[in-house]
């Protein structure tokens, strides 16, 4: 019997719930540990950035108005969708970062909980930063976190899985859309998790996947109006200050984080809203 | 001379020279449209294209829930569309039912528009099934209420069932009541029209009866204005100009919705009919999302980064 030709994946990225090519035609090599080559992912320009942000707002109101129970249970099936695909990710992870089988399989796992974990606070988180509020007159005053709107989150290097879910999972768990970008350098863990997100019940432009350089791509994060939250744990560090400022031009909320399992992550892209409700109406 | 002395107005003349257009080559007409579409426009080219194309928007509402305050917010937006960069053009027209006509005048003038002039969607718009006597009494309440563009919709029954006389006199019966002081756009709802050699033969019928310009769909129907039907219209306006020596405009409507698809019109003007089309008094885009998005590229290019439509006003 003669030997089958390989059938290779092309990576592409994820805007709006489909999968395209950049509109730059560009592409980047992808080396593991070892240095070989392992694929030509896409080199996302500014404008796929462009075009996320618009699918990424147009899901927002569908996607935030969902009941926090019904996002919760869609995190939980992706988690479920992850958990089928397990033997995928960790052969992709063991391949990609030259890792021990062990390692991978605790990654894949963790990534696993803690798509649960967040799971399971939107609809607690309101309990947590939500309050009532003594005010002086006839009123019920509430104080109720919302969610921010569009955020951008440029995933950490290393973890690629694991640093990606622990981004991802918390923005869109309190209501937000949001747009990733890959590991520059290992962002096929993070394409793959957008094949399993595409067939989890996430609404269109809920997430939307880049892969390129963050050089290039942080700055038009931080300068668009439209993206009103970045969580940049990410980020080389030579670019935060740089970052940071352009984003001030615009109010954007910037935030890192070292924690991958923390409430400090929901509440970082939520805002408060406050109602004054008369008394015996 | 009487309808460019290309005809005598009689049906046999008309479906003589209708039936002698040659056809369409659809698949040749979809190439070159798509191919049209690759063009790329950058920096001071499309700088000048998305001016052009802000002076060239019908701005329109044509909602049942149209409101007063609807269409004065509208007629502010026209003649300032960005409140906050006065190099902004005005656009090329406001475009109302036939109500609201004299509303928008009004607000006009009293805001300095004056040069903004109002399109009337007249003739039992969107389907124009209504009596003559009706259609020539919208039009002709349109007109006195100042409205200083006609738009009007053909009886697509009567086009398709091959009655080409009697949507010839309709279109020259809503024309003498124009005159000189209404400019009269036909709109075919090429939707409806189905075949390109319509959407052509429509063309020619509507030139010879007189109208100033063409239009391609109420924004009702969809596909509306698809570059191809666009294409055949402006190679229609631009043999007529060859044969009866008369420039007609042409307005896409409908589909049009950002600055990409607003370029891409421009860029087929351009290359069939000619530069000389590229004016508002030759070429119009019939949109009303389409403005916002226009405004927000132009601030693109001027701020270097993007822009957001919270910074621009919700219609």
């Amino acid at each position: 019997m003669s030997k089958r030709i390989d059938v290779k994946k092309t990576y592409k990225l994820f805007i709006g719930g489909a999968f395209p090519r950049t509109e730059s035609g560009r592409t980047y090599e992808v080396k593991n540990a070892r240095g070989e080559f392992i694929a030509n992912p896409c080199l996302a320009s500014r404008k796929d950035l462009k075009d996320a942000v618009v699918a990424a707002r147009a899901a927002h109101s569908g996607w935030s108005n969902a009941t926090a129970y019904n996002r919760g249970q869609i995190l939980y099936r992706i988690a479920e969708m992850l958990e089928g695909r397990r033997d995928q990710f960790v052969s992709e992870i063991i391949e990609l970062a030259g890792v021990a089988p062990k390692k991978a399989q605790d990654e894949v796992d963790a990534s696993i909980d803690l798509l649960v974990w967040y799971a399971g606070w939107t609809d607690k988180i309101s309990a947590l930063d939500g309050a009532t509020n003594p005010v002086a007159g006839p009123y019920y005053n509430f104080t109720i976190p919302e969610s921010l709107g569009v955020v951008g989150f440029i995933a950490p290097k290393k973890s690629a899985l694991l640093g990606f879910v622990a981004g991802i999972a918390p923005i869109i768990a309190s209501g937000n859309t949001v747009i990733a970008l890959a590991s520059e350098s290992a962002p096929l863990p993070a394409m793959s998790l957008a094949e399993v997100i595409a067939t989890s019940d996430v609404p269109a432009g809920v997430v939307n996947i880049l892969t390129g350089k963050s050089a290039e791509l942080a700055p038009w994060f931080a300068s668009h109006m439209d993206i009103d939250g970045l969580d940049i744990s990410g980020l080389d560090a030579k670019l935060v200050t740089e970052i940071k400022k352009s984003g001030a031009q615009n109010l954007k909320r910037i935030h890192s984080f070292k924690d991958i399992s923390s409430p400090a992550r929901i509440l970082a892209f939520m805002e408060s809203k406050t109602v004054w409700h008369p008394i015996g109406v | 001379m009487k309808y460019y002395g290309l005809i005598d107005g009689s049906d046999s003349s008309l479906k003589e020279f209708l039936n002698k257009l040659p056809g369409v080559d659809a698949v040749g007409a979809d190439a070159r449209a798509a191919m049209l579409a690759t063009r790329s426009i950058k920096t001071t080219s499309k700088r000048w294209a998305i001016d052009t194309a802000i002076s060239m928007v019908d701005l329109t509402t044509l909602e049942g829930a149209d409101t007063v305050g609807k269409v004065q917010a509208l007629c502010a937006k026209a003649v300032r569309p960005d409140p906050t960069d006065l190099s902004v053009p005005s656009v090329g027209a406001v475009c109302v039912y036939n109500d609201m006509v004299g509303v928008a005048r009004k607000h006009l003038d009293s805001i300095g528009g004056a040069h903004v002039p109002v399109a009337a969607v007249s003739t039992a718009f969107p389907s124009g099934r209504a009596s003559m006597k009706v259609k020539i009494q919208d039009t002709q309440d349109a007109i006195d209420a100042g409205a200083g563009e006609i738009d009007m919709v053909i009886d697509r029954g009567a086009f398709l069932s091959g009655n080409y006389i009697e949507v010839f006199n309709e279109i020259v019966a809503i024309k003498e009541i124009c005159g000189e002081k209404a400019h009269l756009k036909v709109i075919f709802e090429t939707g409806e029209l189905v075949t390109y050699d319509n959407v052509r033969k429509a063309s020619y019928l509507a030139m010879l009866a007189g109208a100033d310009f063409i239009k391609t769909s109420t924004g009702k129907v969809a596909p509306a204005a698809t570059p191809p039907v666009v294409l055949v219209m402006l190679e229609a306006v631009r043999d007529f100009y060859e044969m009866a020596g008369v420039r007609i405009g042409v307005k896409p409507a409908g589909g049009i919705r950002n600055t990409k698809d607003a370029i891409k019109q421009l860029v087929l003007v351009n290359e069939t009919a000619g530069p000389e089309w590229l004016t508002p008094s030759l070429f119009r885009i019939g949109a009303s999302a389409l403005l916002n998005d226009l405004l927000m590229q132009r601030m693109k290019m001027d701020d270097g980064y993007y822009a957001s439509p919270q910074y621009v006003t919700i219609d």
